[in-house]
């Protein structure tokens, strides 16, 4: 009872890295509660072999739910799953994926059971908390930490009442760490008759098609990513010609992608992808907080930009003062001439 | 088959183009320094249920939205389009919602205005990107849910077969009706605005915007029932007040911080080339790149 949940996001019977990463988070969490770490995964024929991609990261009880109407995910199965489980376990605490999975589940969830639910939080940790008007105190709860209102601010949400406290958590924000390969956690199987009824299967998937990521931006060692600042599709063709030479990935920050400069699974940041590359170039950013989420735990950050105030460069190891239509041509160039 | 559908549609702060001055010293947000907008993916919605009315002739698009008077916007801007009316859910009771007090709110207006053959929002708005309250709409009408629709394909005998987006890739899903849809900013663009229709709703208002007894067009408003929008408070709904605004919601904000950066030592260098050559040879050098 109370313990800590986490919601393990499945394709076919292969764990999601985000879902690896919140179980790492998640032990972190249940340590410092001293509660113990569940996990949830909901699939078809995946009973013998999950386990050993979910029990290592310290998972105490692992609830598997294995029938054919559960793979691949529908809302309305894995929401009866996720609420008459938690009916039953009353958790404290319950971390899914951010993405498009855990963005239309998480919400569902939180729905049926009255309880709160912050969206793509970037940290969370456990405190306490004063309701001054109501004059009361809670020892443990979890902040759910998240930039919000167009970054101009964080802001650190606490859900006091209702439980479980929900969270969902990009990939690529947490970093997921095996706690001991042997791990031993108690296998749960469940009749999902129990909990799913029949009604629950009205949406059909007809047709799917899942590619692998076209990129390697989440584990690239040199990215190099553009912003509004680049003007236009055509300024990216720069920065690609850049990535080949030093064989790094190219990224693009929100105002990019909105404007149509880059494809939107290259977007950097707090609703995109986190980066943690060695270097990390940024070309005509600005930087405001949702995209510095993204990237700030990058080894070197070089910050192209013609602004120097541009909040980015105060995070910048080496700024360049400069248009990015200037600079970026003489980086290749000395690139070439320097790295034979 | 004509069907009746309904747009959830919220104006929100255009968070894209934030200016220096959108938080106050106090570190709150600035709101009158922020220009007021139809959330973008709200409109691909809009769009998305005028091209099912365009399909299924004598369909009804109304719009709901809440928010104060101004954001009556929202249903000129989708009456100019092609939406047939719309509803202004406007009270102070209503005010601090979190996702989960406003989809409560939006739900009781949709039981108490008759629920529609198809619902349609945004996958999320700019102002907070949470994508919630789509999923927990459905959630409180007990109605299936499709999320991050791309397309309509077909929708017929009391089905609807939809595109949608997921994690690198897409999908095609058939659901029943009625259903809940939130649709992705990479769907179709939101016609513009028909001039005929402009001059026909551009003095829509909600009674709270009206102009009084005696002031010019006041008595337009009798004659063209059209013009009066419709407007509706926590007792028109019903609502158990208990479950809207900051009392109906479970996440409460415990601290809001400014962004202030912890500067780091830097170095700053031009764009001449002995300065990016230097660069190139120091990272090369230290095997940071290469």
């Amino acid at each position: 009872m109370n313990n800590v949940f986490v919601y393990c996001e499945l394709e076919g019977t292969v764990v999601a890295e985000v879902s690896q990463e919140l179980l790492t988070k998640g032990r972190k969490l249940a340590n410092t509660l001293g509660v113990q770490l569940e996990a949830v995964a909901a699939g078809s024929g995946i009973t013998g072999n999950i386990e050993k991609q979910i029990l290592p990261y310290g998972v105490d009880k692992l609830h598997i739910f294995d029938a054919p109407g559960l793979a691949p995910y529908t809302s309305l199965p894995h929401t009866s799953v996720m609420v008459n489980l938690f009916k039953e376990e009353q958790p404290q605490i319950c971390l899914m994926g951010a993405d498009v999975v855990g963005r239309d589940l998480g919400p569902r969830v939180s729905s049926a059971l009255h309880s709160g639910l912050t969206a793509d939080c970037t940290a969370l940790e456990i405190g306490p908390h004063e309701d001054k008007k109501a004059g009361k105190t809670y020892e443990s709860l979890l902040y759910q930490i998240r930039p919000a209102f167009g970054g101009n601010i964080v802001a650190t949400i606490v859900n006091p009442e209702n439980r479980p406290q929900m969270a969902t958590v990009r990939s690529g924000v947490m970093k997921a760490e095996v706690l001991d390969p042997d791990y031993k956690g108690e296998v749960i199987v469940h009749d999902v008759a129990k909990y799913v009824p029949e009604t629950d299967y009205v949406v059909k998937v007809l047709d799917r098609h899942v590619e692998k990521a076209k990129n390697n931006l989440k584990g690239a060692p040199i990215v190099i990513a553009g912003g509004y600042g680049m003007g236009s599709k055509e300024g990216f063709d720069m920065l690609f010609e850049l990535a080949k030479e030093i064989h790094g990935e190219v990224g693009g920050s929100r105002a990019a992608v909105d404007a149509g400069f880059c494809d939107h699974d290259l977007q950097i940041g707090q609703t995109g992808v986190t980066v943690r590359p060695k270097v990390y170039i940024a070309c005509g950013i600005s930087g405001a907080i949702q995209h510095i989420a993204g990237m700030k735990e990058s080894g070197i950050i070089i910050s192209i930009n013609s602004d120097p105030n541009a909040p980015i460069n105060t995070i910048a190891d080496y700024v360049i003062n400069g248009t990015v239509e200037e600079v970026v041509p003489k980086l290749i160039k000395y690139y070439k001439q320097n790295s034979k | 088959m004509s069907l009746k559908i309904i747009v959830l549609a919220k104006q929100v702060p255009d968070t894209r183009n934030v200016g220096p001055d959108a938080m106050t010293p106090e570190g709150t947000v600035n709101r009158s320094a922020l220009p007021a907008i139809f959330n973008p993916e709200d409109l691909n919605a809009l769009e998305q249920a005028l091209r099912l009315k365009d399909q299924n002739p004598g369909s009804t698009v109304t719009v709901v939205t809440m928010g104060p008077p101004r954001a009556a916007d929202v249903i000129r801007e989708s009456l100019y389009r092609g939406a047939d009316n719309g509803y202004l859910l406007t009270d102070r009771a209503f005010a601090g919602a979190d996702t989960l007090a406003t989809s409560y709110a939006l739900a009781t207006t949709i039981k108490k205005i008759g629920v529609p053959d198809v619902i349609l929002g945004g996958r999320q708005a700019i102002d907070g990107d949470t994508a919630q309250v789509g999923p927990q709409v459905a959630q409180k009408l007990d109605l299936p849910q499709v999320t991050y629709v791309e397309e309509i394909l077909k929708c017929a005998e009391g089905k609807i077969t939809v595109k949608r987006h997921i994690d690198g890739g897409v999908e095609t899903v058939e659901a029943p009706l009625p259903v809940v849809l939130t649709v992705n900013g990479s769907a179709a663009p939101c016609r513009p605005r028909n001039a005929k229709l402009v001059m026909k709703y551009k003095r829509a208002m909600v009674p709270l915007e009206k102009p009084a007894e005696g002031l010019p067009y006041a008595e337009e408003y009798g004659k063209k029932p059209y013009l009066t929008l419709g407007q509706l408070n926590t007792a028109d709904v019903e609502a158990d007040l208990q479950q809207c605004g900051l009392s109906g919601s479970p996440t409460k904000v415990k601290a809001v911080q400014n962004i202030v950066f912890k500067a780091k030592e830097n170095k700053v260098l031009t764009s001449s080339d002995a300065d990016v050559e230097g660069l190139i040879q120091e990272l090369l050098a230290n095997h940071t790149i290469g």
